[in-house]
């Protein structure tokens, strides 16, 4: 399978500090990986470097052939990347509906001089865009509560609405900061069903950080773990439950 | 889509039967001197606070400055005017495009600022905008710009504003509009929906600097004078005042609060000793009982008259569906 993406040896350093330390990792097309690590192992600064909230201090990113060092994250999700965040950011004093037509600004060709006179491509367009929001609002069980704010949504809803909004930008590779936090068994349950189901019907990559076990373990083709920065393994889920150093990692070494 | 159309022409219409109502008023000298001038105050009060509201409300950029980019259009629409004989359409023009233009120039720098820090440079700005027109002596200096016909009168007001406020509703309905709006609600999360956040804060900022040009060339045209002294901080606070007690982020709640604040300080006009007391009062009781201002960042909209929540008819108050 063609190559997505590819992180060479990246680094990011906070001062004295190597939050990530000679980084490398290469997804295919359509594969579904997971990267694990204990708290503060650098995952999801690998995830900022990957969309450009960071720039790597060393080492090179390159997706579907472009390098990312250096863009801004408004480019990186042009070329195709799109994430969710740990700590919830939806647009929250908006409507469900506008969250996700927002991610389409993208795609939309009318200029502003259309859309202040009212004329050529704008009404087709926002028609347009409304529709495919609500399909994709559909999808998520979400199209009931498109006028509701953003803020007033339950918790899971607002990660449901958080996956749709990603999937709005039309990504190739998607980002998932750990969905499943705080759900409990029956919602990861369920968000492991619509990872795989999303992934095909969007023919999409997928890398997720987790700390839900059974989610990783259960949907993940290949798993990489990081501990204080640095990758300790890489291998499927069953290689990865037997290997000694990221049994270390999360239980710590055996009194012998 | 149509339906917002149907609206709009809705909205204009009863724009039409306002001005109308007012232009008769006007002409058989129902509305006496002194209330027309404060109509015409209202106006270009609205027309400020609207664009005030652009950047404060809408994208979430505190600043200001505005009184500093007022400044700016009407003195290049006084120097039009005046120095250039040119019309006065080319000279509201000029006055709109040199503001923004300065908004542009000045928006690129400090943009990368955020809330306090963004606040306090748009308001040093504004005052060095003052100071500069205060010394230059080909626009009069310290005395003021003077000779300045008086072109605006109650339509071109009127009209003007109804164009502005068209123009951001139309702008906040835009995909531009929503990229603002996404700005304001989380910068992090608007960038990684691929938004470019500096390019939308600079337009939103570019736009509402001219459109506090126009309200300015406005102004000079009316007074005959234009001059520094009109252009103090206290005016930016004044404009800020109105977007945040109308509540900001909302249209109908800037134009609601030009007139509400504009008519108290004429209403109270006679007493220039309880004037500052009563007006601020007013503030400290509609903070007390509702901080985010008389809409919230609501709009003016049938659904609020069917609860009852709020009465009043407002200048093409702008309903949205």
């Amino acid at each position: 399978m063609a190559e997505l993406l590819k992180v060479d040896n990246v680094s990011m350093i906070f001062g004295g500090l190597r939050a990530v330390s000679n980084f490398s990792m290469h997804i295919d097309q359509g594969e579904l990986i997971g990267l694990i690590g204990p708290n503060g192992a650098g995952k999801t600064t690998a995830f900022n470097m990957l969309t450009g909230v960071y720039n790597p201090s060393e080492g090179e990113i390159t997706f579907d052939g472009k390098r990312i060092n250096g863009k801004k994250p408004y480019q990186v999700t042009a070329i195709g990347i799109a994430r969710t965040f740990q700590n919830i950011r939806l647009f929250s004093e908006l409507s469900v509906l506008d969250n996700v037509k927002i991610a389409f600004n993208m795609h939309v060709k009318y200029t502003l001089v259309e859309a202040e006179l009212r004329i050529g491509r704008y009404y087709n367009e926002e028609k347009e865009i409304t529709e495919k929001a609500i399909e994709l609002l559909k999808i998520f069980k979400l199209d009931g509560l498109k006028d509701e704010e953003a803020k007033n949504l339950p918790y899971g809803e607002q990660r449901r609405l958080e996956i749709a909004r990603a999937l709005a930008t039309g990504p190739k590779l998607l980002l998932l900061d750990e969905p499943a936090a705080g759900m409990n068994p029956q919602e990861t349950h369920e968000l492991m069903e619509m990872i795989r189901w999303i992934r095909k019907e969007f023919n999409l990559t997928i890398l997720l950080i987790e700390h839900d076990m059974s989610l990783v373990m259960g949907v993940c083709e290949r798993i990489y773990v990081l501990e204080y920065g640095c990758c300790i393994a890489n291998g499927t889920p069953d290689q990865i439950k037997h290997n000694k150093r990221v049994i270390e990692a999360y239980l710590g070494e055996e009194v012998s | 889509m149509n339906n917002l159309k149907k609206q709009d022409l809705k909205i204009l219409c009863v724009c039409g039967v306002i001005f109308a109502i007012f232009q008769v008023l006007l002409y058989f000298e129902f509305i006496d001197p002194y209330w027309e001038a404060n109509i015409i105050l209202i106006l270009i009060n609205i027309i400020l606070s609207v664009s005030l509201n652009l950047i404060n409300g809408y994208t979430g950029q505190f600043s200001i400055g505005h009184a500093g980019f007022m400044a700016v259009g009407a003195y290049v629409g006084a120097i039009m005017t005046v120095k250039l004989e040119l019309p006065f359409v080319v000279s509201l023009l000029a006055g709109t495009v040199s503001a923004g233009f300065l908004g542009f120039l000045i928006g690129i720098p400090t943009l990368r600022l955020n809330g306090d820090y963004l606040a306090i440079a748009t308001l040093g700005l504004g005052e060095i905008i003052r100071i500069c027109i205060l010394n230059i002596e080909y626009v009069g200096g310290a005395s003021g710009f003077m000779g300045i016909p008086r072109i605006t009168n109650f339509p071109w007001a009127f009209w003007i504003a109804i164009f502005i406020i068209f123009f951001i509703k139309n702008f906040k309905n835009s995909s531009a509009g929503r990229a603002c709006l996404a700005i304001r609600e989380n910068e992090i999360a608007a960038e990684t929906m691929g938004i470019d956040t500096t390019k939308y804060k600079i337009l939103a900022f570019t736009i509402g600097a001219g459109f506090a040009g126009t309200a300015g060339c406005l102004f000079s045209h009316y007074y005959y004078i234009a001059h520094p002294a009109s252009f103090t901080f206290m005016r930016s606070f004044d404009i800020l005042t109105m977007v945040v007690l109308g509540g900001l982020g909302s249209m109908s709640g800037a134009i609601t609060g030009a007139i509400v604040l504009t008519g108290i300080s004429a209403v109270l006009a006679d007493y220039p000793e309880w004037r500052m007391v009563i007006y601020s009062v007013t503030l400290i009781v509609l903070m007390l009982n509702r901080p985010q201002g008389i809409f919230g960042s609501k709009e003016l909209s049938r659904k609020m008259f069917k609860f009852g929540k709020l009465g009043g008819k407002i200048h093409g108050g702008t309903a949205e569906s």
